[in-house]
């Protein structure tokens, strides 16, 4: 499908199909009160260059050439260019599906491929065609689960990302939804304790998140019979699904969801990105969104249907398994290029690097003195440091150098003053790391220095 | 065609009644609608039904379908091989593929419902119609 702006010569043909000699005729029967008078309050129009221009500039201020240590479920990775000459083909190049489905077994195809490698990623049995993105994909999960459980409490852990739990917070609040929240621990992992306590009889679902919010990856065999055990499902959310190129599958998960946007989708102000959804093959049918299956013609010949479809809204109405009848297409498909081009062993080398990245990171920061690694859990490519002054004056002075310092954790956790959510990933450089690790030092022995001046003052005060 | 010891719905389920157990499934009519059934879901053995409210779905190839309970009641029995099986109620809908049990809480629902040539007729108006 492709975009076509009407002509004059259509426009002329519309009116004449209508009866109108002009469109303020057509639009006349629409009451003057609702009708917009004078034209939007829109800048005139550019030139191309000029155009070009303004882009250019633009583009000059969102950071490009600064090193990012940001990560916090939204990753910078080298997107090969080959991601994007593929996904601008003009068979592609479109964010819908056409109606009649079918007729584009190509798209089909790249879903059916991207289903076929979320679950190889995640050691799941099905995968639906993409959601919007990870918070909603995960909040999609959890009203899954009530469904299938048909009861109505989530236990949802404090790791879990601050924002998807909003999200899930405003979606199920309408659904008699009713959130119990699972503490964490020193190890900046749950507390398996406190998830007992936080289940009942009406849990529908458990969710945690590994690599969680501070990057710790959580025990997932233990969280899952603890959940199965009460009747409820266990929810695993993946925000960087790189890391499952190194990490075990959480397969005794019922669901697993999450955020795709490290497979070769650019971090771009935050969107668009891509959700995935993947779960047990018994839970199939209360699963949303699209799913794309494979089957043969009546030649025999293999081909790609749209499945389940009879669940879904435009045919079930308001008895649907939920409103979402749609898919991040594009996107997902960026996502199946780029894992077939690294492939099994390249993402293997990729997620090696991440992690060596990390840790020499880790390694070096902690070395300054007054840093330290709050959480003894075992991390991917993100962890949390605690910084001898506050976070955000060694936020300032690293951006002061081009470098994103990471995510000051006070915003979302009031009682984590002077902690810093770091990432590394393959794009920041050893000279880079070396680079932040020597800033840090610099800001703690100035500070160290004006706290020493100040007890100087003191004592001299008092004597 | 349609079994005279039935009763039918408007919606078109039959019911089967011994004593205080009533049987209950799909018409023929209704699995021709539908076409091929694909999945069948049903409550569970000790939920209550409610007489004329939804107690499961039937989907079709085509569309997913309420299933409406002529009679009020405990289910005392699901029929099991729907589960893997969902196509014998294309095949069998008045036999084989009944779909549950329910112990009836009032009998007297039953004598709103229509016998086997009442229900004949209402399908022969709604085809016409």
């Amino acid at each position: 499908m492709r975009y076509l702006p009407n002509s004059d010569l259509d426009r002329a043909a519309m009116l004449e199909a209508t009866g109108r000699s002009n469109i303020e005729e057509l639009f006349g029967q629409i009451p003057s009160e609702l009708r917009l008078k004078g034209r939007l309050d829109l800048p005139g129009p550019l030139s191309e260059p000029a155009i070009l221009d303004f882009f250019r500039q633009a583009a000059s201020r969102s950071g490009r050439d600064y090193v990012s240590l940001l990560g916090a479920g939204a990753y910078r990775h080298h997107i090969p260019a080959a991601v994007d000459a593929l996904l601008s083909r003009g068979e592609f190049f479109t964010a819908y599906t056409p109606y009649q489905a079918e007729i584009a077994q190509g798209t089909l195809q790249a879903m059916f491929e991207f289903q076929t490698m979320m679950t190889q990623l995640t050691g799941m049995e099905v995968s639906n065609a993409s959601l919007y993105d990870g918070s909603t994909a995960t909040t999609e999960a959890v009203l899954m689960a009530m469904r299938v459980t048909r009861r109505s409490h989530v236990a949802l852990a404090r790791t879990l990302h601050p924002e998807y739990r909003q999200v899930i917070e405003t979606f199920t609040k309408n659904h008699g939804g009713k959130l119990r929240e699972i503490p964490c621990l020193d190890s900046g992992q749950i507390d398996l304790a406190g998830l007992k306590s936080a289940l009942s009889a009406e849990t529908a679902a458990v969710v945690i998140q590994s690599p969680n919010f501070f990057g710790t990856l959580e025990r997932i065999g233990k969280a899952a019979e603890m959940a199965h055990q009460a009747g409820a499902l266990l929810v695993v959310t993946i925000t960087e699904p790189l890391s499952l190129a190194l990490v075990k599958p959480p397969c005794e998960a019922d669901i697993v969801a999450g955020e795709a946007q490290s497979f070769g989708v650019p971090v771009a102000f935050g969107g668009p990105y891509v959700g995935f959804l993947t779960a047990k093959e018994k839970f199939v049918r209360q699963m949303p969104g699209r799913l794309v299956g494979q089957t043969v013609d009546t030649e025999g010949r293999r081909g790609f249907v749209l499945t389940l479809a009879t669940r879904e809204q435009h045919i079930r109405r308001e008895k649907a398994t939920s409103n979402i009848c749609t898919n991040q297409s594009l996107c997902a498909l960026a996502v199946t290029i780029y894992l077939s081009l690294f492939g099994k062993t390249g993402l293997k080398k990729l997620g090696e690097q991440n992690l060596a990245k990390a840790r020499y990171a880790a390694g070096q920061l902690a070395a300054v003195p007054g840093v330290t690694l709050p959480f003894s859990g075992p991390y991917f490519n993100e962890f949390v440091i605690r910084t001898p002054a506050a976070a955000s004056e060694v936020l300032a002075e690293l951006l002061k150098e081009k470098i994103i310092g990471g995510l000051n954790l006070e915003r979302f956790y009031p009682e984590m003053k002077n902690h810093l959510l770091v990432c590394v990933t393959e794009t920041v450089s050893r000279e880079a790391i070396d680079r932040a690790a020597g800033i840090l030092k610099r800001v703690a022995s100035s500070n160290r220095q004006d706290h020493a001046t100040r007890v100087n003052r003191e004592a001299a005060l008092s004597s | 065609m349609y079994p005279q010891e039935f009763l039918y719905t408007k919606e078109h389920e039959w019911i089967r009644v011994d004593e205080e157990i009533g049987t209950i499934g799909i018409t023929d009519h209704a699995q021709k609608e539908l076409g091929d059934i694909v999945y069948v879901e049903l409550p569970k053995p000790g939920e209550h039904v409610t007489a004329a409210e939804s107690f499961g779905t039937v989907e079709s190839v085509k569309a997913v379908s309420e299933l409406y309970s002529p009679v009020s009641g405990e289910v005392t029995a699901v029929n099991a091989r729907l589960q893997n099986n969902p196509e014998i109620v294309n095949t069998d809908p008045h036999g084989e593929a009944w779909l549950i049990q329910v112990h009836l809480s009032d009998r007297s629902e039953i004598d709103s419902l229509m016998t086997a040539d009442e229900y004949d007729t209402y399908v022969q108006k709604e085809k016409s119609a």
